[in-house]
């Protein structure tokens, strides 16, 4: 059974790590976190995003790809051969478990596309990568790129989240960012490819919620030419995100009053000044604007960005200690890896909170 | 006293060991995250040390629950009667549709403290908020009463978040300011507390929390405080309070 074929009307959980100082965390310590929040997932989806965990591969795209088949293989191999300088090539390592099941074939590449073909195609590196990533998941059947960013990877499975880090060995990676999703679908079945992260490039999203906007926002960015494969409301957020900051070149602050844009009569009560730029932004990007309730976290390359829908239907804290950050839907879950904190908080509806590498830290 | 370790404990079993205790008094130590803690319970005193997960104390229906620490969201949901006293701060929806019983939460609450709270014949919920309160709080309030302190706000910013009381119909919001609440709605009153009103009213809950939480009554009762009260001249009328 695939998703978008039933509907069941129905939480999830969503966790990060930050190190501003580029300290390496090990895998061990978000799925220790998630793992406390056991009970907002039912088993239908666990999933992970780790940033700076491929230090030798540092400077290559790093596919990672669901394949349903050998054949879908094959032809997508044929395909990456023929746009990319492929460096290295191998099945993700994993460990069976025996909640882990009707596992699809699972590989990574680390690529960099082919000199020629790239001046050729008069597209920058970055857009390149995005339509192959979109064009192999759009055309060849079986097939699922769910990570191409650099220095980045997303592990993501059917289960709990707990049972995914086990499978995908998470303790052997280290990074100086983590994001991390428990799933609890409530409106399709799950499957692999529909659990979190949704990533593209090196922007990673994990959402608790519900797209209420999401057939208004999933027309809005196919205008765009992404396309909308994966069967999961949240992919939506992944490709506004990418349009909006890579794109148009929003800030994430600017991108933030866009998907979750205060009310009208919000916008009136603040200064001139700022409801200027928050009518601006909620005009000019109005299709964008995701309704219902969300707390999202967005990992990408030195940096990530937490946010809650402009209500706040969504519970999501945030917990400091020295230079290191932590992100969850609920307290416990920061508190297991972090028992004494320097501050503790939760931001308000539609205020993100965006922290980045130290200056002069290298990811 | 028993004490119950409940490091890596499933909350099920936590929940279920809880109620078989025949002891009256219980201490929950290294608690984290798990849910329902104390729900429809009667007599029992319940300590908590650690940050106890959603929905603690939901139904309670007469026990008494102190926790050393923050809580998450949802705690007091639909409690009947009993207490609940929080030495830090809560999450959101605090004393979700309560209509009975008392909740003090020493920091602050998140969004939607209050929200739905109710009054049933004798019963009449109370919660109090000693720091400040997130947006939507007592939203569509039904009565009992609802009363932030703005405590240890060095910046003196605003007590509470926006659409303050929407909805609300009946019970009442107390503010320990002089400020307006932002944005409050025109179907909703806000008067100045007279001196009988904060003695008969005010002084012996605050006398509770500041004995809970050791502060200083008298200069919390120093300082001026609002109502916040639906206007029996125009109330709410539809279903669903725009925002």
């Amino acid at each position: 059974m695939r998703e978008g074929e039933v509907r069941i009307p129905s939480g999830c959980a969503i966790a990060g790590i930050f190190a501003r100082d580029g300290k390496r965390i090990n895998g061990r310590t978000i799925r220790d976190s998630i793992a406390v929040m056991h009970e907002r997932s039912n088993g239908l989806g666990g999933g992970y995003a780790g940033y700076g965990i491929y230090p030798q591969y540092k400077e290559y795209y790093a596919m990672h790809i669901f394949y349903d088949d050998m054949a879908a293989r094959e032809e997508c191999e044929r395909y990456l051969d023929a746009a990319f300088d492929i460096i290295n090539l191998s099945k993700i390592p994993t460990r069976p478990n025996p909640n882990i099941t009707d596992a699809p074939l699972i590989w990574r590449y680390f690529v960099t596309p082919l000199p020629h073909r790239l001046s050729d195609s008069l597209l920058d590196e970055e857009e390149y990568v995005v339509r192959t990533v979109i064009r192999l998941n759009n055309s060849i059947k079986g097939c699922y790129v769910f990570s191409c960013g650099k220095n980045m990877g997303v592990f993501k499975a059917v289960g709990y989240p707990e049972d995914v880090a086990d499978f995908y060995r998470l303790e052997e990676y280290e990074g100086y960012s983590w994001t991390a999703h428990g799933r609890y679908p409530t409106n399709t079945p799950g499957w692999w490819g529909g659990s979190h992260p949704f990533a593209l490039l090196d922007l990673s999203v994990v959402h608790n919620g519900e797209i209420s906007s999401y057939d208004a926002n999933r027309r809005a960015v196919e205008m765009y030419g992404y396309s909308c494969n994966l069967l999961t409301d949240t992919e939506v957020i992944t490709y506004i995100l990418d349009y909006l900051k890579r794109r148009v070149h929003l800030t994430l602050e600017e991108s933030a009053s866009v998907i979750a844009a205060p009310f009208w009569n919000t916008i009136s009560l603040k200064g001139e000044e700022e409801g200027k730029r928050l009518a601006y932004l909620r005009k000019m990007f109005s299709e964008f604007l995701v309704t219902g309730p969300f707390s999202i976290l967005v990992g990408f390359g030195g940096g990530m960005m937490a946010l809650n829908d402009r209500l706040k239907l969504r519970s999501l804290v945030v917990g400091e200690k020295d230079r290191t950050v932590y992100f969850a839907s609920e307290e416990a879950a920061i508190r297991e890896i972090a028992p004494d904190l320097d501050s503790i908080f939760s931001p308000k509806g539609g205020e993100p909170v965006i922290v980045h590498l130290d200056e002069g830290v290298r990811a | 006293m028993e004490i119950i370790n409940a490091k890596g404990m499933d909350q099920g079993d936590l929940c279920a060991l809880i109620k078989k205790e025949r002891h009256l008094d219980i201490e929950i130590r290294n608690c984290c995250g798990q849910r329902y803690i104390g729900c429809g319970m009667k007599k029992t005193r319940i300590n908590i040390i650690g940050t106890p997960g959603n929905a603690l104390g939901a139904f309670l229906d007469g026990a008494s629950i102190t926790v050393d620490g923050n809580a998450e969201d949802a705690v007091g949901d639909t409690m009947n009667c009993g207490s609940i006293f929080i030495d830090g701060s809560v999450g959101d929806a605090a004393g979700y549709a309560m209509r009975g019983g008392k909740i003090f939460v020493h920091g602050n609450a998140g969004y939607r403290a209050g929200v739905n709270m109710k009054a049933y014949k004798d019963k009449s919920p109370l919660l109090v908020i000693g720091g400040k309160a997130g947006s939507f709080l007592g939203e569509y309030l039904a009565g009992g009463t609802i009363i932030v302190l703005g405590l240890h706000n060095p910046k003196n910013t605003p007590l509470t978040g926006y659409f303050c009381g929407n909805g609300m119909y009946n019970g009442k919001i107390y503010l320990r300011t002089t400020e307006r609440p932002i944005g409050l709605s025109k179907h909703l009153l806000m008067n100045k507390v007279g001196e009988e009103e904060k003695e008969t009213i005010l002084r012996p809950v605050i006398m509770e929390f500041a004995a809970a939480f050791k502060e200083d009554p008298e200069k919390i009762l120093k300082a001026d405080f609002i109502a916040v009260e639906p206007d029996p001249e125009n109330r709410y009328r539809e279903l669903y309070a725009a925002i």
